[in-house]
């Protein structure tokens, strides 16, 4: 149905709130949005609770521009900061208990697949560097062993940040958090090559400084899950409390770290990629 | 694929002409699978409860359901389960004991995220030292989740309960899960005799827009949904929203009673009405106070039985009006804790005259002389005690 049930019926504008009047006439339903508008349109969401100077925050946002069709898609989330931010956009989004996004992805994407076999719905998590790697990780893994088709988007923080700081798989080793008093004992969980070994068709690895990027990578994980697998995007979405980042630099620490631990990375199935090299040579038909 | 026609569900469930099969537990359940339309069934493996699953998945590959898998561990069917329920589709799983703890986060959710989904409950031992072996304490873990609990005392039950649990789960005003227990290995993989509806006939499909709460499947208004937020303030606004939500699901609990009426004949049954001493029991139990009940009569006693089906919604206003004249009541179970003794105790203004037990566990029958045992005490009979040598 997508758009039909988006648009306000028609002699009911003035009724509805002035906020979802804005979403249907500037919003992204039914356009391709270029990130870089970001400010210019009504974005999908825009009031939530996070921190200032959050970069969890910032990504959610890009995130939410970037997506391809945002009138058939459902996020889905789990306890963490990011569920702040995705639980007040105008996308349906379902939080569910600890750490189940993968496998009440899993339910759902079935159910939609059963429900609406000709029409295209995208089912996406995200979900922190805990409810994904941690007390998540058997039904992450599994929905990505099981080929599932939707995309796993885990903004890691490298800390428990909702609950007041503690480690996480996802911390770096030697940090010193809650529940690591002597500092954190092994090293980072290594996510992306489980992805790729677990049977991810599409994984991506970035620390948020290139909005286009961004914009572009989640396109194509979220157009890959349609078509192939399971995807996987492991962004950088530092903790600025917890970690002690003055706001004013944040963005600098997202610059250090991709020259560090985070650099960007993509791989992809060459069936992947073949339908990538497809889109793109299209794309540049029409454009000539 | 099979051909099926859908007939009502009143129909099917009333109405619907019975053919007599002698079959087990495990597949009176799936028998009542294949019939109730349903989408997607999740599996995990565990002794006793396997089999179901075993022949749910059966009923797959033949064509009946359209999708099924074997998940990674229960907490990932039971969440899958809650992600299916939600995007529209109508959907089964069945686990046992530890499986049933295991999953038992994502399970004691479903009523308050509205999941209108069918569990099988095929009980086991959940507590040390392990056993795989009958043992119901596991229902006790259920009682405070707010979904419909009922317990199965034959093959027959098994089939009526799954198939009618699909039909009240999804009522507007109940909209919440159905756990249908019974022992394992005593009734699912033990026959009996079960009449079940023609297997060319089955449910209509679930409308998932007949619903309180809206599906997450991006085809209905309003584009801003937020399914089961949790609450996040601490204020009073929130404490309310948390209140009432809770109160509308035990209210809905409460609502599924007239459907158990309509669907199952009413929450309990009564043998003998006028008895002075009844035997108060569900499941497998039930069948040995039946069995007791038999034994007294030939004995001149009066004994009476209460079978109770329903275990949440319990059926308080009922089973006072029964035992209102009792003189006794007896209580056997299959578990250590008595969590049947202390409901109705807890449901009776004259409780002293419950007699708890006798209780049976960690795998044991429950030979119907332990329950006369308990009638002679209730009765002031002195037995001397036959020694076998």
């Amino acid at each position: 149905m997508g758009l039909e049930y988006v648009r306000i019926s028609p002699g009911f504008e003035k009724y509805m709130p002035k906020d979802y009047v804005d979403l249907v006439q500037y919003g992204q339903f039914g356009k391709q949005i270029d990130v870089q508008q970001l400010g210019q349109f009504k974005e999908l969401v825009e009031e939530h609770p996070m921190c200032a100077g959050c970069f969890m925050a910032y990504f959610v946002r890009v995130f939410y521009a970037a997506l391809p069709n945002p009138e058939d898609t459902i996020v889905i989330g789990t306890a963490g900061c990011a569920r702040l931010a995705l639980s007040q956009a105008a996308v349906p989004f379902i939080y569910g208990n600890y750490g189940d996004t993968n496998a009440v992805a899993s339910g759902l994407k079935r159910a939609l697949s059963i429900r609406f076999p000709d029409k295209t719905k995208d089912v996406v998590v995200i979900a922190g560097d805990g409810g994904l790697i941690d007390i998540g990780f058997g039904m992450t893994m599994h929905s990505w062993f099981r080929r599932e088709k939707f995309t796993t988007i885990m903004v890691d923080n490298e800390v428990y940040g909702n609950t007041g700081g503690q480690e996480s798989g996802m911390s770096p080793k030697g940090v010193q958090l809650k529940m690591a008093p002597k500092g954190k004992q092994f090293d980072k969980i290594n996510a992306v090559e489980l992805a790729k070994t677990a049977g991810c068709v599409y994984v991506a690895k970035l620390s948020p400084t290139n909005p286009k990027r961004i914009a572009k990578t989640i396109k194509r994980a979220i157009l890959a899950a349609r078509h192939f697998g399971p995807t996987f995007i492991h962004a950088y979405t530092s903790c600025n409390i917890e970690y002690s980042i003055p706001t004013e630099k944040v963005l600098e620490d997202a610059r250090k770290r991709e020259k560090q631990d985070f650099a960007f990375y993509e791989w992809m199935t060459d069936e992947v990629k073949e339908f990538f090299e497809e889109i793109e040579k299209k794309t540049e038909e029409v454009k000539a | 694929m099979p051909e099926q026609k859908v007939v009502d569900a009143d129909y099917l469930l009333l109405e619907a002409p019975r053919e007599r099969k002698f079959i087990t537990g495990a597949q009176a359940m799936a028998e009542a699978v294949k019939r109730a339309n349903v989408d997607i069934a999740i599996a995990y493996p565990i002794t006793p409860q396997s089999e179901v699953m075993h022949l749910v998945g059966d009923i797959w590959a033949q064509g009946y359901l359209k999708d099924y898998y074997r998940a990674e561990e229960e907490y990932g069917a039971m969440s899958a389960i809650a992600g299916a329920v939600r995007g529209g589709a109508r959907a089964f799983s069945a686990t046992s004991g530890p499986g049933l703890l295991r999953g038992l986060e994502a399970i004691a959710s479903w009523p308050g995220h509205r999941i209108p989904a069918v569990l099988g409950v095929l009980t086991r031992v959940v507590n040390a030292p392990l056993s795989i072996q009958p043992d119901n304490v596991e229902i006790s873990y259920l009682l405070n989740c707010g979904m419909v609990v009922l317990h199965a005392e034959n093959q027959q039950d098994v089939f009526d309960f799954t198939l009618a649990s699909f039909v009240i789960s999804e009522k507007v005003d109940v909209y919440i899960p159905i756990a249908v227990c019974t022992e394992g290995f005593f009734v699912t993989h033990a026959k009996g005799y079960v009449n079940m509806t023609p297997e060319d006939m089955k449910l209509p499909p679930r409308d998932p827009y007949k619903a309180p709460v809206p599906p997450t499947d991006c085809e209905i208004p309003p584009a801003r949904i937020q399914r089961d937020a949790p609450v996040q303030k601490s204020n009073f606004m929130s404490y309310l929203i948390h209140a009432v939500w809770q109160q509308e699901i035990w209210a809905s609990n409460i609502r599924a009673m007239k459907y158990i009426y309509k669907y199952l004949g009413g929450p309990i049954e009564v043998v003998n009405p006028e008895a002075e001493v009844f035997i108060v029991a569900s499941g497998c139990a039930a069948a040995q106070g039946r069995e007791a009940v038999r034994y007294a009569q030939l004995e001149g006693l009066n004994v009476g039985l209460v079978k109770v089906k329903s275990i949440r919604p319990f059926p308080e206003k009922e089973i006072r009006e029964v035992l209102s004249k009792a003189k006794a009541i007896i209580v056997p179970e299959h578990n250590i804790v008595g969590w049947l003794a202390k409901e109705v105790k807890a449901t009776i203004p004259n409780n002293d005259i419950v007699i708890g037990g006798p209780r049976v566990y960690g795998g044991m029958t429950l030979p119907v002389e332990l329950i006369m045992e308990k009638v002679y005490q209730a009765l002031g009979i002195k037995k001397e005690k036959k020694v076998v040598v």
